[in-house]
């Protein structure tokens, strides 16, 4: 059997590049998929987790995310559809329609 | 029958609910007939009741409804329940008699004011108030009903609102009663604290019982007496009452001669107890009232404005109500008020007839021999006039008669009730004189019209008419149920059917023949003062001149009204007005404010240093976001 280890050490590093992407990346929908790599990559620490636990709870969970997830993304790229629309611009640096 | 009586006053108050809400929409043949049908069901069943009383036996009163609990505290309970009894039945029938006639007179009065459903809006409000103030079987509801004729008696005021003074003269009324309002208040919590109860049979009962001291009684008596001054217009808190004439003349009638004002003689009736037991309260109840009396009366001499005359004449009458209560014949007290409902309200109908006929006009200087064209107000204004004068056989030479001798008889306790019945007098003479004064210088003499007003004038139509006569017939007629004593117990039927209200303790037996004399001095005084009117004002016209001429200061001093409203000024309003600038100035506009404004400017700049972090950029949030959680697990490894 594969330690459990190995399995985290390719989370962090899943959860590392997915970080690094977000910060140097500029456009909305590239932003977003570093995103859903960092929930993956806390997925699959779960699913470590529940597997050398000996528990099926942490599966469980990680079901309910993939499917929340699922629909969290089909909201994300509506707003990046419409923000679109709108500015005819995904660049992340071109909206800040929240400046104080 | 009578088990519907607690009916009585829930009558004119569905009435006012429903030109309340669908007023606007209903006709104005409609309004007007449900207004006077509801006050007219009233008077119905207070009479069916008050006959339904006279049947029963005397222990049976009084008639009570508890119609639910409204105030549970502890032990302490207030019920809003409706009591009869002769007293309340006396009330009853004056409230909603005399009130059908005003509210039948007003039809014709008001026929083509803007305001005709406000009007009888207010009106029917007015009625149900007073009912309840009259019927409230404890302290608590008729201070309910005590605020709200105060409230309708406001409203009706400054019904003509776009009149500056007359919103003045409604503010005025209602901030002096406030005044009183305070004493009466506080009496009723006093009696609440110290007997537990404000149900007036509970209260009854401690009294008789001796469940509170004479100082603790004169304290209480005192102070629901600062009320009576309030609502009933007595020295020091009359000056309200002379400006509540600026409402329309029927309210003048209803509210500020017949019923509203003559609150507080009803309301020290119902106290009787308390007041007999405390010498000193019944003592300074009789002074205020025989300086008023005459006091007003001196006002009422020099004044040209027609209804002012009668507003001072009112003051002064009720300060007779207040002689009768505190020489302790409180039924004498209470027969005044009673005949006084009629003859007065006749009178200001019968000016309200006058100001319609001459187009509004109100100044006695320019009326004038008006006899010939007002040929049905003429007899019934002087009736009234005859009535108040105590004319014998007129219903106030009874009433006033029956104050005035016990005020006599109860001098053999004290010089003091000598004083008393001299000022008494002295008031009925006054009033006979400024009475025909009126009546000489509107009906006889010259003519002073204005000819543009000469042009329209005309008698009132038959709505109006119709009510004066009627109320001619019971100033001429009410005295008869409470004949003097000296005719025969029997025959003073006012003063044995509030007997058993009334508990008159030492009643003083004068001497026939000193009755008489007393009957014949009453007699000779309103004659007197009719005769002077004479000799001054159709006789002789010139002496009035002469002697204002001649007494410059006097007559300065009267027609100003002593300069009462302008020392009341000066000492209390204005200072209050500059007090209330001086803290407008430096603690609402600074302190206040300061305080508001500076919270707000702090958000602010607080907003504008935090407002550097919300760049709107979603990568800043991330970062910062990022940061935290390695802070965060710094914190949790190390």
């Amino acid at each position: 059997m594969i330690p459990a280890n190995y399995f985290l050490i390719l989370s962090v590093v899943l959860f590392v590049l997915g970080a690094i992407a977000f910060f140097i990346k500029r456009d909305l929908i590239t932003q977003f998929m570093s995103i859903e790599i960092m929930l993956n990559a806390a997925n699959l620490a779960f699913i470590t987790f529940a597997r050398s636990a000996n528990s099926p709870d942490g599966q469980i969970i990680v079901f309910f995310i993939i499917t929340v997830a699922a629909a969290e993304t089909a909201v994300g790229l509506a707003i990046i559809l419409l923000i679109f629309r709108q500015k005819k611009t995904i660049k992340s640096e071109d909206i800040k329609l929240m400046k104080g | 029958m009578t088990e519907i009586f607690w009916l009585i006053p829930f009558i004119p108050a569905a009435s006012t609910l429903i030109l309340a809400v669908f007023g606007k929409k209903l006709p104005k043949k409609y309004v007007s007939f449900q207004a006077c049908f509801a006050v007219f069901a009233s008077f119905v069943i207070s009479a069916i009741s008050a006959v339904g009383l006279l049947q029963t036996a005397h222990g049976n009163y009084p008639l009570v409804k508890n119609l639910f609990s409204w105030i549970q505290a502890g032990s302490f309970q207030v019920n809003l329940s409706i009591m009869f009894d002769p007293l309340s039945a006396v009330m009853a029938l004056v409230v909603s008699g005399v009130g059908f006639i005003i509210h039948v007179y007003s039809v014709g009065y008001m026929a083509n004011d803007e305001g005709y459903t406000r009007y009888f809006t207010y009106l029917n409000l007015f009625t149900f108030s007073m009912l309840i103030l009259v019927m409230a079987s404890n302290l608590v509801l008729m201070f309910v009903g005590w605020e709200g004729v105060g409230l309708c008696s406001y409203l009706l005021i400054g019904f003509w609102f776009e009149k500056h003074s007359a919103a003045n003269a409604g503010k005025k009324a209602f901030i002096v009663n406030r005044i009183g309002d305070t004493g009466f208040l506080l009496g009723i919590l006093f009696i609440i604290v110290h007997i537990g109860s404000a149900e007036f049979t509970a209260i009854n009962e401690a009294i008789s019982g001796g469940a509170i001291s004479v100082g603790l009684a004169t304290l209480i008596a005192i102070l629901l007496f600062v009320g009576a001054t309030g609502k009933s217009a007595q020295i020091p808190l009359y000056v309200w009452l002379p400006d509540a004439m600026e409402g329309p003349t029927p309210v003048s009638a209803l509210i500020h001669a017949a019923t509203m004002v003559t609150a507080g003689v009803y309301m020290v009736c119902r106290m009787n107890l308390l007041y007999t037991l405390s010498e000193t309260a019944a003592q300074v109840v009789a002074l205020v009232g025989a300086i008023t009396a005459v006091y007003a009366a001196t006002m009422a001499l020099t004044q040209n404005d027609i209804k002012r005359v009668l507003a001072y004449s009112t003051i002064s009458q009720i300060g007779y109500m207040f002689i009768g209560c505190g020489v302790g014949a409180y039924a004498a007290g209470m027969f005044h008020l009673y005949t006084h409902a009629f003859f007065k309200s006749l009178l200001f109908l019968a000016a309200g007839s006058v100001m319609h006929a001459l187009s509004g006009e109100i100044n006695m200087k320019k009326m004038g021999g008006l006899r010939k064209y007002l040929p049905l107000t003429y007899p019934t204004f002087l009736i009234g006039t005859i009535a108040i004068a105590g004319v014998p056989f007129f219903s106030g030479f009874f009433s006033k008669d029956a104050i005035l001798t016990r005020a006599f008889a109860q001098g053999q306790y004290s010089a003091f009730y000598y004083f008393i019945w001299g000022l008494g007098i002295m008031g009925a003479v006054l009033t006979a004189f400024y009475m025909f004064r009126l009546v000489f210088l509107t009906f006889h003499g010259e003519e002073r019209l204005d000819p543009e007003v000469k042009k329209n004038i005309h008698e009132s139509p038959k709505i109006m008419t119709i009510p004066l006569v009627i109320l001619a017939f019971f100033s001429v007629g009410a005295g008869y149920i409470g004949l003097p004593v000296v005719l025969g117990e029997k025959l003073n039927f006012f003063g044995k059917f509030l007997e058993p209200v009334i508990k008159e303790v030492h009643k003083v037996h004068l001497s026939i023949q000193t009755e008489w004399m007393l009957i014949a001095i009453a007699a000779f005084v309103a004659f007197l003062g009719i005769f002077i009117a004479y000799v001054f004002y159709i006789r002789s016209p010139l002496i009035p001149r002469n002697l204002a001429t001649r007494f410059p200061t006097i007559y300065k001093l009267m027609f100003n009204k002593y300069y009462v409203d302008e020392i009341y000024n000066a000492v209390f309003v204005n200072p209050t007005i500059k007090g209330s600038e001086i803290i407008y100035d430096n603690f609402d506009l600074k302190v206040i404010d300061g305080a508001v404004n500076g919270t707000a400017t702090a958000t602010g700049f607080a907003g504008k240093i935090l407002s550097f972090f919300q760049s709107g950029l979603i990568k800043d949030y991330a970062l910062i976001f990022l940061l935290g959680v390695i802070i965060f697990l710094a914190y949790l490894l190390f």
